[in-house]
């Protein structure tokens, strides 16, 4: 099937506004009957719960933490973009949306990200008027960095922790909606099934984490705002509790996943230690504007990196890459990085990392100027390494960090499911095969502040209220389902853990379908991951009951995602026979080792339907076109 | 190293709770403490018990979730750190270790080592915000914020909500925590509007959830895994009492 | 009226009823070593105190209105935050908090009780030690009966005792109310740390002197 992305037609430059004014409102008056379900509160569900309770509607908002504020977009250090063009040099609104389908590949649609680029002001306004304390000059304005892959400095930050404060700043908001009666939270609430009636989104059945409840939650739509999917790699800059759970219930009740191979590999996180870890820690890349990625030249190198002469040295992203040098975008240097650990050239245990070194910056600048600047950080890596990152070079290797990929979604951020909108990281729309530095937090807060309000009223106008009640037969059979699901988990009582499985996933995942791909690891990986499927239903333990705080089951069920959707995800990535941004095969690389991408063959979404498990997935494509962007050999030379 | 664990178990809200002994083998000083409980629960599941319960999810010290008193102090006790980021190193071989949950008459035990933090969600509501609407606000440089005073609302909003100042708290008040808030948006433009409503909001609405008054022991602070300072309870007193003019 | 019930506003009622204290503490001290000059300094003193009796019993509603207010907001608050922390910690190491923050209520008890004692002895004449008589100028002989009473060990060892009280309560109690009154920023909490201790101490010293300089015979009738 053809997939229409319900794009406006006609120039790109007003299409957003010209769209805002053919979509239907709801009457004021009538807003408040009609219920909105947001599943997630981080930046886009938090936002989005907060506008759509401000506007009059019901909301229910749902997040597995114990609290709102603690969505995974708390994380995010670096910094947010805007084309406010505040440093006077060179930005704008074109330039933003030149730059994010350009650090996309081509991958990603034309009006969204338009649209993004145009909204991004607006968010800044909005946050400071939260209280959002970002950084500023001397004189009392906004201060702007440069970030992974821009050529301006467009970047908004709040110290080295730009997401917490951003979603603090929606949090906020939500607060208040809660105070007004507007929002209704359920904090420690986990959404396990989409209960659709007639083809239309209606409802969820969730899980209260704390009494083991199951119930259905009925509404007029559904917001389904959960974030990012690549602990599918176990190892991940991802919290914990990131799952690909409430899109992949969401999918087995018919939504297309789209994209999922388009995942994105952080170039500067903290490498692993042993066996026993239990995430990865990123490091901010903005330290990339200070900092200067080397490996030693010889192989095998195990001096200290002191004892390194500066000709045994190779920066590489500045050799390779001279215009942007250590600003290389994310997968580029992901890469690159790889490239010269694969060469035997890493270094620090297992020769899994190079080298971040900050000498040249504190003789240039100070070591004050440089703990001002990333002072948090410096103290993190100490904290996880015992090393002081002053004196010695930082060493970093690349991690699984965000998913482009996610639901499907048309310009409304709607699914195929009519009444099921998805927003933020949980959906695909914007950063194509690849996402540039501080754009995921300028896309959350743009779904959920400034699209969502408007695309939703527009689908609200056209239904009527409390069609459907929670006695429904549809959501009787999603508890039962689900209850039955999980019942099932619980009385497997094999022989391995839940987190054994999980990591066994994750190194299929990050040997066969991690940096670099080919058809031979895709298949083999999903030759291996049904395999691992089956052992998990056979002899997986999950310990407890359902009927009480059960952290065990919680797990479980996230991994059964996981090893249904690690397929998916493997088979788009052998379906796409192309590179293209974070999906790197090695079969389609440039001379140089760059990225080479088949816009003849591959210039479309790829969107799957789920048919099954165990059955074979069925590909929808939405063809991309390019009228304002041209379609180019992307390059960072 | 090996190291003896005396965890706090509790089933459910209700129940009566107890410390039980548990030895944690083979611990790599390169773990976290949540990784080396990880390993201990992965030896309870393998043995058929049930594993010990904890909150946790970034593991990065930022989310707030994670909450565990170790040895009597809450995160452990090392200078700016949160449980999830203490690193095993900090212990040597044989040491014992007291692991207990958040205690306060206002965050009650839901199981083990997790406690319900819904009052600080509550003190929050009670007007941790500007009333601003979405959209329809003025330009981001429209009005100036000194550096000091922006630096000044980014200490106070270094806050991760996480509850220590609570737990350390001796009259169990969540004054740092509120503070915090109260100073943030008290110290910029933005926030000034309602400065006077949001501090006697929300002080009022933390007494009414049951945390204690503050008494100044500053016990708070040093275990802030943020470094929050108390210098923001002083601000939080001034602004009180500008209140009380108003 | 919000500041009599709320959180902060009954903690802004203890600072500035503490404060008062304070001053009365500090005028007291300044008033008792009249002693050292002999009996014309103290009984002088005394004389001019009690020359203008409505102001007298003003001063002494208005004290006794201070001290209740922070008595019993004392012991409110005290038993309110007790309750907020049911204190079931098997293992709790505290970081900051002094054996003087801790003990308030129980220094601040002893001091009323020592307040009313001091009362009922020197401003009542209740108590058997009490020599009242006239001195030589025809005022009362306030440093005959101070330096009788105290020459009893117990007597003087009874108001060192209590004097220490007073440099644990005010330890804590001087920088504290600093705080509430939000007299204080990041330079200034370590230097009302230390000043609270170092003035407290000097009180204390100040004011045990003058039994332990009784006692110790330097200063006789
Ligand atoms: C370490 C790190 C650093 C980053 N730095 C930057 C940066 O500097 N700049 C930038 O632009 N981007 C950055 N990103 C990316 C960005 O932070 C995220 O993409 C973005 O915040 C995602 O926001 P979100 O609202 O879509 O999802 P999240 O913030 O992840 O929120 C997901 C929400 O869904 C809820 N949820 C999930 N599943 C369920 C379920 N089944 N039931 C109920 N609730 C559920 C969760 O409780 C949570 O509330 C970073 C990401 C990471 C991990
Ligand atoms: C000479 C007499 C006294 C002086 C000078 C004095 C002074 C002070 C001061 C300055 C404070 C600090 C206030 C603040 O935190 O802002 C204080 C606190 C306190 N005082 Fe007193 N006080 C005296 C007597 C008493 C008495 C008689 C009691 C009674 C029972 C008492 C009980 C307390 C308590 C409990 C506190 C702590 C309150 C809290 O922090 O919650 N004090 N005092
Ligand atoms: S003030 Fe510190 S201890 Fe208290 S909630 Fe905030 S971060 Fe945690
Ligand atoms: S787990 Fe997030 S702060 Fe510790």
């Amino acid at each position: 099937m053809i997939l229409d992305g319900k794009c406006p037609k006609g120039p790109i430059q007003t299409s957003w506004d010209r769209h805002r004014f053919d979509m239907k409102l709801v009457n004021p008056a009538n807003k408040r009957k009609y219920k909105i379900l947001v599943v997630g509160t981080g930046l886009a569900g938090g936002a989005a719960a907060a506008s759509l309770g401000e506007l009059g509607y019901n909301v229910e908002a749902f997040c597995y933490q114990d609290s709102a504020r603690r969505a995974h977009s708390i994380a995010a250090q670096g910094g947010i973009n805007a084309a406010k063009n505040y440093p006077n040099d060179g930005d704008s609104i074109y330039r933003l949306f030149y730059d994010t389908i350009k650090g996309g590949d081509f991958r990603a649609r034309e009006a969204d990200v338009w649209r993004l680029a145009q909204v991004s002001n607006n968010i800044i306004d909005q946050c400071v008027a939260q209280g959002v304390p970002f950084a500023r000059d001397y004189a009392g304005y906004l201060d702007n960095r440069s970030f992974g892959g821009a050529q301006v400095s467009r970047t908004f930050f709040a110290r080295g922790q730009t997401g917490q404060q951003l979603l603090l700043g929606a949090y906020s908001a939500l607060s208040r909606q809660v105070k007004a009666g507007s929002v209704k939270l359920f904090a420690r609430t986990e959404m396990l099934d989409l209960v659709v009636v007639d083809g239309e989104a209606k409802g969820i059945t969730i899980r209260d984490l704390v009494t083991g409840e199951i119930r259905t939650h009925v509404g007029d739509a559904v917001v389904l705002a959960t974030g990012g999917y690549v602990n599918v790699f176990y190892l991940s800059t991802n919290a914990m509790g990131c799952s690909v759970t409430a899109n992949w219930r969401a999918v087995k009740k018919g939504a297309y996943f789209a994209n999922p191979c388009y995942t994105q590999i952080h170039p500067t996180c903290i490498p692993q230690t042993g066996e026993h870890q239990s995430k990865l820690t990123l490091m901010s890349e903005s330290l990339r504007n200070d900092g200067r990625c080397w490996a030693p030249k010889k192989k095998g190198d195990t001096r200290a990196p002191g004892e390194i002469p500066e000709e045994e040295r190779d920066y590489y992203l500045e050799r390779k890459y001279p215009s942007f040098g250590n600003l290389a975008p994310r997968d580029i240097a992901s890469r690159a990085a790889k490239e010269q650990c694969d060469d035997s050239r890493g270094v620090g245990p297992g020769g899994r990392g190079v080298y971040l070194d900050f000498a040249d910056s504190i003789k240039r600048l100070g070591e004050d100027t440089i703990r001002s600047r990333y002072g948090n950080l410096f103290e993190m890596y100490e904290k996880i390494t015992d090393e002081n990152a002053y004196k010695v070079p930082m060493r970093i290797y690349p991690a699984p960090h965000y998913s482009m990929g996610g639901l499907w979604v048309d310009y409304n951020c709607e699914s195929n499911v009519p009444g099921l909108f998805v927003l933020g990281e949980a959906n695909f729309s914007v950063h194509g095969a690849n996402r540039l530095g501080a754009s995921a937090l300028m896309q959350g807060l743009a779904d959920g502040y400034f699209v969502i309000p408007y695309t939703i009223a527009n689908y609200l106008a056209k239904i009527k209220p409390g069609s459907v009640k929670a006695d429904h037969p549809e959501c009787k059979k999603s508890i039962e389902d689900v209850t039955g699901y999980n019942n099932k988990l619980l009385s497997i009582n094999g022989k391995k853990t839940v987190s054994e499985f999980h990591r066994e996933l994750g190194k299929i995942m990050w040997e066969n379908v991690g940096m670099a791909r080919s058809e031979q690891s895709l298949k083999e990986a999903i030759k291996k991951i049904p395999v691992l499927r089956e052992e998990f239903w056979s002899n997986v333990k999950v310990t407890g009951s359902g009927a009480e705080l059960n952290q065990q089951l919680e797990n479980a069920g996230r991994v059964a995602d996981f090893l249904e959707f690690g397929e998916l995800l493997a088979k788009d990535a052998l379906h796409r026979n192309e590179s293209c941004g974070g999906h790197f095969r090695v079969e389609h690389q440039m001379p140089d080792g760059e990225a080479k991408r088949d816009d003849e063959n591959y210039c479309y979404v790829g969107a799957w339907e789920f048919k099954g498990v165990d059955k074979e997935p069925e590909l929808h494509k939405e063809p991309l076109t390019f009228e304002n962007v041209h379609l180019a050999v992307r390059s960072y030379k | 190293m090996n190291l003896t664990l005396h965890v706090w178990r509790q089933n459910g809200a209700k129940a009566p709770g107890k410390l039980e002994q548990y030895e944690a083998k083979n611990v790599s000083p390169d773990q976290s403490f949540l990784e080396m409980l990880d390993e201990v629960n992965e030896q309870l599941i393998k043995n058929g018990k049930e594993p010990i319960v904890f909150d946790h999810d970034c593991r990065e010290g930022i989310c707030g979730m994670c909450s565990q008193v170790i040895n009597g102090v809450p995160h452990g006790g090392q200078e700016r750190t949160t449980v999830c980021q203490l690193h095993m190193r900090s212990f040597s071989d044989g040491d014992t270790i007291y692991i207990e949950p958040w205690r306060a008459l206002a965050f009650p035990i839901l199981k083990d080592l997790i406690v319900d933090r819904s009052n600080l969600e509550k003190i929050m509501q009670a007007g941790g915000y500007t009333s601003c609407h979405t959209g329809g606000v003025a330009d981001g440089n429209a009005i100036l914020v000194p550096q000091p005073a922006a630096e000044y609302a980014m200490d106070a909003a270094e806050c991760i909500g996480c509850g220590a100042c609570v737990a350390a708290c001796p009259n169990g008040s969540a004054m740092l925590y509120t503070s915090a808030k109260v100073a943030q948006l008290a110290v910029l433009p933005q926030g000034q509007a309602e400065a006077a409503q949001r501090v006697c909001d929300m002080t009022d609405a933390a007494q009414a959830a049951g945390f204690g008054n503050c008494s100044n022991h500053y016990e708070c602070q040093a275990a802030c895994p943020k470094g929050v300072s108390v210098k923001f309870i002083a601000k939080l007193n001034r602004e009180y009492q500008k209140a009380l003019f108003k | 009226m919000r500041i009599l019930t709320s959180s902060v506003g009954r903690k802004i009622l203890m600072s500035i009823t503490g404060q008062l204290l304070i001053i009365f503490v500090l005028i007291h001290l300044i008033g008792n070593s009249t002693i050292f000059f002999g009996p014309n300094g103290i009984n002088a003193y005394a004389k001019h105190l009690h020359d203008l009796p409505p102001l007298v019993w003003a001063f002494r509603l208005f004290m006794l209105a201070a001290v209740s207010v922070h008595i019993c907001y004392g012991v409110m608050l005290t038993l309110e935050n007790k309750a907020a922390n049911p204190g079931a910690y098997a293992v709790k190491r505290n970081l900051k908090k002094s054996f003087a923050s801790e003990n308030m209520i129980w220094t601040g008890v002893l001091l009323a009780g020592f307040i009313i004692y001091h009362l009922l002895q020197f401003t009542v004449h209740g108590t058997p030690d009490i020599v009242v008589g006239l001195d030589a100028a025809n005022r009362v002989d306030v440093f005959k009966m101070v330096v009788t009473s105290f020459g009893h060990g117990l007597i003087s060892v009874t108001y060192m005792a209590a004097m220490v009280m007073l440099f644990l309560h005010l330890s804590h109690g001087i920088p504290s109310f600093l705080q509430t009154m939000g007299w204080n920023n990041e330079k200034t909490i370590p230097v009302y740390a230390t000043g609270g201790k170092v003035i407290s101490a000097i009180l204390m010293v100040a004011y045990i002197s003058i039994p332990a300089v009784i006692l110790a015979g330097l200063l006789k009738l």
